[in-house]
Formats: C-alpha cells, sequence, structure tokens
C-alpha cells in the first residue's frame, strides 16, 4: 500500500515537472524555418505552373498543333510548332531505342556479373557516376566534334541527336537499373542456380521480370529529361528554322524546347504567348509521363 | 523422408563431375555484349576527350595559355578578337553564387526537415514533388527568369536592372539546384544510425539539438558532396543561363547586367555553324575543355565524399 502511494506520488510529481518543462522558443522557430524553406520550394513550383498556365492558356488552340512555325510577326497569332512536336517524337523514339537495349545490359553486367574486386569494373562504376554530372553542353561539344562531323559524318539529323541524348542519359539509366536488379532479393538466384539454370537463364527467367517495374520507371524518367533537353541540341542543327515535319532518321529536325528557345529570342508579345503554350505541351508530356512512372513504381513495387 | 538416395548402401556412388558439364559458348557470348554495353560509358568519357583535344591545341597554338586565363577581355568572334576567359568564368561563377547561395540553405532545411520531422506519408508526398520540380526543363526555367522575373526585378528596381541580368537565372537556377541538394542530402541524413540519435536524445536533447548537433555533422561529408554536386551542375547549366543573363561577356560582379557564362558562349559560338577550318571553332572547344576539367574535379571529388560516409556507416 505504502509502496504503491510513493510510485504514484514520484508519477505525479515526475508529470508536474515534465508539464513544466516548455519547449524552448529555438524548437518551435527552427520547425517553423523548415517548414518555410519546403513550403518556398512547393511555391515556387504552383506560382511556375500557374504562371504558365496562365500566359499560354489562350494559345492553346489547335492551331499549336497543326501549324508550322513562323519568323513573321505578323503570322505569329497562327502559327504552332507541329515540326518541334514531330521533331520531339522522331528524336526520343530513336534515343529509346539506343539507350534502352545498353543500359540495361550495362546494368546487367555491373550488377550480375562485374566483381567490385577487379579494377576495370570499379573504373566502370566511377566513370559513369561522373559522367551523370558532366554538364550536358559538354555532351553537345563531343557530338559536334566526332558524330555530326568526321568521323562519323552523320550531319546535324534525328539521328545524331537520339545518339547523343542516348549517350546524356545512359548515366541515368544504368544507375536507375542498377538499383532495380539489386533489389531483387539473392535467393531468388540461389533458387534458380539450384535447380540448374544456368547464370544468363537465372537473369533471363528469374531476375528481370522482377527487376521490370523498377527498370521501367527509371526508364521513363531518363527519357523525360532527354525530351527537355535542350542546350547539347543547339550545337546539332537543331536550331535551324525548320518548317517541316522530320522525314526519317537522317532529315534535318527541330524538338520543343529548341522552339522554346527560339521563341525566348524573340522580344515581340505574339512570339512569347507562343512559347508560353508550347512550354504547356512541353510540361504536360513531362507531366504525364512523370505521373506514368510514379503509378508503376508504386502499383507493381515489391517489398521483400 | 527415409529416402535419401536412390543408391545401395555401401556400393560405390556413381561418378559425377561437379564441374562444367560441356563449355557454354552462349553463357560467353552474352557476357562478352554485356561488357561491351558497360564499356560504352567508358568510352564516352574517352571520345569527350577526344573530341576535345584537338581542336584545344589548335587552340593554344595562337593564344598563350597565361593570356587565355589571366586576359579580362573576350571578344572571340569580333575583330580584333580578345581570348581573355576570365569575364566568362565571372558570369558563371556570379549566378552560381546567387544560385547556390540561396538552394543550399533551403535545401538543407528540406532535407532536415524530411529526414528528421516530416511523418512518413508527408515525406512520400513531397519528395514526388522535389521530383518534379527538379524535371522541369531548363529552357522553361530560362524563359520564366527572362519573362517572368526580370520584369519583377525592373518594377523594383527599374534603373538598374537589365533585361538580361544573373540575378533572375540565379534565383531560378536556385530552384533548380534545391532538389538535388535536398535529396541527395537527405540521403546522407537517412544513412546516420538510429543509434546515434537515440544517443542524443538519452542525453536530454531536443529535437533541434539533435538535428543540429548529432545528425547534420554525423552526415556532413554527404552534405557537402551535395553541396559540390550543385555547384558542378549550375557552373555546367546551360540554358538558364543563355536566355536569362544573354551573351555578351563582362568581366563584373555586378549581378544587374547582362553578361555571359562558359557554356552559355559554348551554345552562342555552336549553335552559329562555324566552318569546322576556322579558328573561331576552337574557341568552342577550348572553352568546352576547361569547363569540363572544373566540372570532372568537382563530381569526382563529391563521388569520393559519398563513398566515405557510406564506408562509414553501411
Amino acid at each position: 500500500m505504502t509502496a504503491d502511494a510513493h510510485a504514484a506520488a514520484a508519477r505525479a510529481a515526475v508529470q508536474r515537472s515534465l508539464a513544466g518543462q516548455r519547449r524552448p522558443l529555438r524548437e518551435y522557430v527552427f520547425h517553423l524555418a523548415l517548414l518555410v524553406s519546403v513550403a518556398l520550394a512547393l511555391a515556387f513550383l504552383v506560382a511556375l505552373l500557374s504562371y504558365v498556365v496562365v500566359h499560354g492558356w489562350d494559345r492553346l488552340d489547335a492551331n499549336l498543333f497543326l501549324n508550322q512555325p513562323t519568323a513573321l510577326l505578323r503570322r505569329i497569332d497562327e502559327a504552332g510548332v507541329q515540326s518541334a512536336i514531330f521533331g520531339t517524337l522522331w528524336v526520343i523514339s530513336l534515343t529509346a531505342l539506343f539507350c534502352i537495349p545498353t543500359g540495361v545490359l550495362a546494368a546487367i553486367y555491373l550488377e550480375e556479373y562485374g566483381r567490385r574486386e577487379m579494377w576495370f569494373n570499379r573504373l566502370i562504376e566511377l566513370n559513369i557516376q561522373n559522367l551523370a554530372a558532366v554538364p550536358s553542353i559538354v555532351y553537345g561539344i563531343l557530338a559536334l566534334g566526332l558524330i555530326a562531323r568526321p568521323p562519323l559524318n552523320l550531319g546535324f539529323t534525328v539521328i545524331t541527336a537520339a545518339l547523343t541524348l542516348s549517350l546524356l542519359v545512359l548515366p541515368i539509366l544504368i544507375i536507375s537499373s542498377r538499383e532495380a536488379i539489386r533489389a531483387v532479393p539473392n535467393s531468388i538466384r540461389d533458387g534458380s542456380l539450384a535447380l540448374g539454370a544456368t547464370q544468363w537463364q537465372t537473369i533471363r527467367r528469374q531476375v528481370l521480370p522482377v527487376a521490370v517495374p523498377g527498370i521501367a520507371t527509371g526508364t521513363i524518367l531518363a527519357l523525360s529529361r532527354a525530351i527537355g533537353e535542350a542546350a547539347p541540341l543547339l550545337l546539332l542543327g537543331a536550331v535551324q528554322f525548320v518548317t517541316f515535319n522530320p522525314s526519317g532518321p537522317d532529315s534535318s529536325y527541330t524538338v520543343l524546347p529548341i522552339q522554346i528557345f527560339n521563341l525566348a529570342t524573340r522580344p515581340q508579345e505574339g512570339f512569347r504567348t507562343l512559347g508560353w503554350a508550347a512550354i504547356i505541351v512541353l510540361l504536360a508530356i513531362l507531366l504525364l509521363m512523370n505521373s506514368v512512372a510514379i503509378a508503376v513504381r508504386n502499383r507493381y513495387q515489391k517489398r521483400w | 523422408m527415409s529416402v535419401t538416395t536412390s543408391t545401395v548402401p555401401g556400393a560405390a556412388p556413381p561418378r559425377r563431375s561437379l564441374g562444367r558439364s560441356r563449355p557454354r559458348y552462349g553463357e560467353a557470348a552474352i557476357k562478352v555484349v554485356l561488357v561491351a554495353a558497360a564499356t560504352l560509358s567508358v568510352a564516352t568519357t574517352i571520345a569527350i576527350v577526344i573530341s576535345l583535344i584537338p581542336p584545344t591545341v589548335r587552340f593554344f597554338d595562337k593564344v598563350d595559355v597565361g593570356d587565355f586565363l589571366g586576359g579580362t577581355r573576350w571578344a572571340a568572334l569580333f575583330k580584333p578578337p580578345a581570348y581573355g576567359v576570365l569575364p566568362l568564368v565571372s558570369g558563371t561563377l556570379l549566378v552560381t553564387a546567387i544560385a547556390v547561395a540561396i538552394a543550399v540553405p533551403i535545401g538543407l532545411a528540406t532535407a532536415v526537415y524530411l529526414s528528421e520531422y516530416a511523418h512518413p506519408r508527408v515525406r512520400r508526398t513531397i519528395k514526388p514533388v522535389l521530383e518534379v520540380l527538379a524535371g522541369i526543363p531548363t529552357v522553361v526555367f530560362g524563359f520564366f527568369a527572362l519573362y517572368a522575373i526580370t520584369p519583377l526585378l525592373q518594377d523594383w528596381l527599374p534603373w538598374a536592372v537589365e533585361p538580361r541580368n544573373a540575378l533572375a537565372p540565379g534565383l531560378v537556377m536556385a530552384v533548380l539546384l534545391i532538389p538535388t541538394v535536398a535529396s541527395l542530402s537527405e540521403d546522407a541524413m537517412a544513412a546516420v544510425p538510429m543509434e546515434l540519435r537515440d544517443g542524443g536524445y538519452a542525453l536530454g536533447s531536443s529535437r533541434m539539438l539533435v538535428a543540429l548537433r548529432v545528425v547534420v555533422p554525423a552526415a556532413f561529408s554527404g552534405i557537402v558532396a551535395a553541396v559540390i554536386l550543385a555547384i558542378s551542375r549550375a557552373i555546367g547549366e546551360t540554358m538558364i543561363v543563355y536566355i536569362g543573363l544573354g551573351a555578351k561577356p563582362t568581366f563584373t560582379a555586378n549581378p544587374l547586367v547582362e553578361g555571359e557564362t562558359m557554356a552559355a558562349y559554348i551554345a552562342q559560338a555552336g549553335s552559329g555553324d562555324l566552318p569546322v577550318s576556322s579558328f573561331d571553332y576552337t574557341t568552342i572547344f577550348a572553352v568546352g575543355t576547361l569547363l569540363f576539367a572544373i566540372t570532372f574535379a568537382m563530381n569526382a571529388i563529391s563521388i569520393r565524399l559519398v563513398r566515405k560516409y557510406r564506408e562509414v556507416y553501411e
């Protein structure tokens, strides 16, 4: 009885003293500062999107998709960006064709075959991390010096642009694919190998099917990076005035980000408004791709 | 359960080699293809260097290295030409300084909030939004700097702000860098073991003290890596500065006047379709070599620092 009473008294005393101990003001100030910082970043996103939509909405009409760009101020109100939309589709399709197989194969090698003790594999890994942060304009220089001009001499064409963007997003694609492959538990590999499957059979039939959603997410994000990229293509002829849709991989081209850049170099109101409208189209494509990527990740991602 | 072996007890087991029964050429061929794909990344780096070196050598045949690195006038495509790269460097550093000065505090605060304060559900909502922010094309940011931010600045300081200036692209680029800083530093903070935080709380520390005196110091090398990577991105960023800052090399620290960065010069001269044999053409590569060397070195430092904290905690 007395022990219980003592315990109750002690508990009450502790609670009293804890209740009296207010958190100092600086705790709240700090928490508030953190919240304000996060809010600033989010607010900018909202401000940017709403500003773009408000200024471009009126020009978001059929002309935008059906008509070609113009350099003439008197025709600007009916002009569109059709050649840029088709150019973007062409360039991105070829980019996907080049970079998805290469990126996934490289990721498979690094995760499943390459032993980290070997200097060569460590070199590749280090190199990929570094390439992921090399400025995009440098890829433009590489392509200008070696792809568009001799030795490859492919000219200022869709295929040059696609090869350049492939090299640019390959590191991103490899890093995300590796993460997806690494997330597959080793027990699955061991089980398959124990049943007599070869290493490639194990990868092909067990590891890859499980890793596909992760790889797909990374691929979509990498391609959306390529769609928005303009700097290297400035060096590769996309900035020319193109009023026709690409006819094939060896055709000259322009793309949406470059078209937006071109519109930014013209000070008149009509060009600017068309620019905001083209930005809406570009952002809509990217937001769509981003949401698909997030949906794939949430829907198919397995937790082991 | 009772049947463990099919052979008669006492009889010699059938001889089976555990080695490879027959050579698997398919497996070997596949491995060759995979190695080739992985080697492409090294080939890319080598190709970048190969594309840069010959024109750069040609450039330095005519221009003294000291004049290039120390000269304060850049007029490569004019007559008479001047090849002092400092105006391009100062333009680059000016925009970078503005962007980094804003992005680092906000990005770090965001990382501390996400890693130490936010409810997991809040974190799961905010992170994709930051990814969207990071995925907005830089040409859009440039357009925004030129046509939305600069007019605002001109309303406040109409006598001083030129239509192209360093402040507007700097502010906009800060927003571009926030997700980089936030997500990399948050990774570093998430790698700090829970025991360290628990130790701090057990000694009576508040949440803020644990965040600032335990988590941030423990994740410091990762945070520095994030900041270096952000600086490297800012230095190499092209479209925002080409559109927002302009194409007029100016050796100044004034953020309100037109200027040019290294990357913007490459874009400007490179989009002009200069003849390969001309000397002007080599200036693209000389500036490109400088840009590549700076960013490559910074990335290498950043990667090393990330490895360091991974080694300590993982």
